[in-house]
């Protein structure tokens, strides 16, 4: 029985909860999730209460029976990277440390609902990467065999399937004519706060301590182990502390004497006017940066490149702005009479080689989870997951093990692209 | 975001082309080069490819100010130094690298001299 420890500290969600809500105005709801103030002590503190942070949270306490957990944020949860994305879920890399990893997270992601008996509103509505040259179409072959040797779907299309699916592209483009795709059907979108609250709901529910509006300042360590935090609600220990907060790592492990391979970058993210059903799936270009879809409220949400300098700000430039733009126009010309409603940035962890960290740090008692790069949101659920047994265990999990600290010392790079250690190009 | 360029003046971001911390300039002397010597072992061996791959890889990703190198491909294909802050996106100090560069050589040889 894996929920026997599940305690409902509210209610179970259900059609006639909704009916009755509706008739008396909406006043028997209640928080779904405590406010708890900091215990002296935790079996493990998880700094960061964003998708990760909360989905390792969750796991910790359904999967591994450790419930002695609080999650410190510096804000409110869900106000980081997974309230600012563009909700794609996908499990389509390629090399044999990434793809069995995201391919584990698509599994989690069809569970997902079932498993916090909260509707994440998750959509596999097929993410479909076009295909520019023939050159691009053998690399998606390589591409599409590599993931279906994880486990995953891949299906080739090309330029006529392509044309089934979405007949508006503009195909004979000039510069970059679309030859074909890789579609990978059980791709899709998710909703990305609800991502939050259910993780939260259900660690919550578990007994973790969600502590809103705490932000940790220091950690104490003490020959060479890390026993706790400073915070800003004062001093709390822990047996272990698992930092977690993607776009701020080096902010917050400087406070620990290290430097990380990582810079921060801001990467934008666009919403349209609600328009009807037009891309029911979603659609990336294959020659740049370039990825929409479009909300069940009907809103085209895309986003492109990184602003490419450094950044801890929430906002980016004009220049990628008209870049973004540009290219939806390339691939997608009746995008043109959409208008924007908003456009917004989110702070990345870029890594040195563009692939994520989930590992011990040199600090006994000390974990780091990070480096996300721009696929932070896809990864949450397997991200937690590993991170919470790496916490549990104190070993890697087997589709994790490749994603550690050291690795560009020991020449182990997961580098996708193949760009080097320039993590803006990744 | 407007980068005043010390010998064109104003121009836009756009014209450039980041490369990141402006620490990239202090490279240490490659392994090749440090092992070497009468009196190399292979303590000194570590040392140097661990500076190395600090120098590649480990970056302070400082919140704040922040020194870091832009090319003007679109222009003079000069190299740059510009002092920014990364929360706010102001820039405070713009300098040619070449001239950073001659300042840290002499700032190094005046340090030596004193040894």
């Amino acid at each position: 029985m894996r929920n026997s420890g599940f305690r409902y500290t509210g209610f179970r969600y259900s059609g006639f909860k909704v009916i009755k809500e509706a008739l008396t105005g909406h006043k028997g709801w209640k928080p779904v999730w405590r406010t708890p103030e900091p215990k002296k002590e935790y079996d493990i503190i998880i700094i960061g209460g964003g998708g990760h942070g909360l989905a390792t949270a969750h796991y910790l306490a359904s999967r591994y029976n450790i419930t002695n957990v609080a999650v410190l944020e510096k804000g409110w949860i869900g106000g980081g990277n997974v309230g600012r994305n563009t909700t794609i879920i996908r499990s389509n890399y390629l090399h044999p440390e990434n793809q069995p990893f995201y391919e584990l997270s698509m599994k989690l992601w069809e569970g997902l609902e079932q498993d916090l008996n909260y509707n994440a509103m998750v959509s596999q509505r097929g993410v479909l990467n076009l295909s520019h040259s023939d050159s691009q179409n053998d690399a998606y072959v390589r591409r599409g065999n590599s993931m279906i040797m994880s486990g995953a779907d891949a299906q080739l299309l090309d330029q006529e399937g392509v044309r089934e699916l979405y007949p508006f592209l503009d195909f004979d483009n000039a510069r970059f004519p679309i030859k074909g795709g890789l579609l990978q059907k059980r791709g899709g979108t998710v909703r990305h706060d609800a991502v939050a609250w259910g993780y939260a709901r259900g660690a919550d529910s578990r007994g973790v301590d969600i502590i809103q509006n705490c932000e940790v300042t220091g950690f104490l360590i003490k020959d060479g182990k890390c026993t706790g935090v400073k915070t800003n609600k004062g001093d709390i220990g822990a047996k272990k502390v698992a930092s977690c907060v993607a776009g701020s790592s080096s902010r917050v492990m400087s406070q620990a004497g290290m430097n990380l391979p990582i810079e921060s970058h801001v990467l934008q993210a666009f919403v349209s006017e609600g328009l009807k059903p037009i891309i029911d799936g979603v659609i990336t270009f294959g020659a740049g940066h370039f990825y929409i879809s479009q909300s069940d409220k009907g809103g085209l949400v895309f986003g492109g490149d990184l602003d490419m300098y450094n950044s801890y700000a929430q906002r980016g430039n004009l220049p990628v702005v008209e870049d973004v733009c540009e290219i939806g126009m390339a691939i997608l010309p009746a995008i043109g009479r959409a208008k924007l409603l908003r456009n917004w940035g989110g702070v990345m962890d870029m890594s040195m080689d563009g692939s994520p960290f989930i590992d011990r740090t040199h600090i006994k008692g000390l974990y780091f989870n990070g480096g996300w790069c721009y696929g932070g949101f896809k990864a949450t659920p397997a991200s937690g997951f590993c991170y919470a047994h790496l916490l549990a265990t104190d070993t890697p999990h087997e589709v994790a093990k490749g994603f550690r600290l050291d690795r560009f010392q020991t020449g182990n790079v997961i580098d996708e692209n193949g760009r080097g250690a320039q993590p803006n190009t990744h | 975001m407007i980068i005043n360029h010390p010998l064109l003046g104003p121009r836009d971001a756009s014209e450039f082309v980041y490369l990141g911390d402006a620490c990239l300039m202090n490279r240490p002397a490659w392994v090749g080069e440090r092992i070497e010597g009468e009196d190399a072992n292979d303590a000194k061996t570590a040392e140097a490819l661990q500076q190395y791959h600090d120098y590649v890889h480990l970056r302070q990703n400082n919140a704040g100010e922040h020194k870091e190198l832009w090319y003007h491909e679109q222009g003079d294909r000069s190299w740059l130094v510009v002092t920014r802050n990364t929360i706010t996106h102001e820039i405070y100090n713009v300098e040619l690298a070449k001239d950073v560069a001659l300042a840290n050589k002499t700032a190094r040889a005046s340090q030596g001299g004193k040894k």
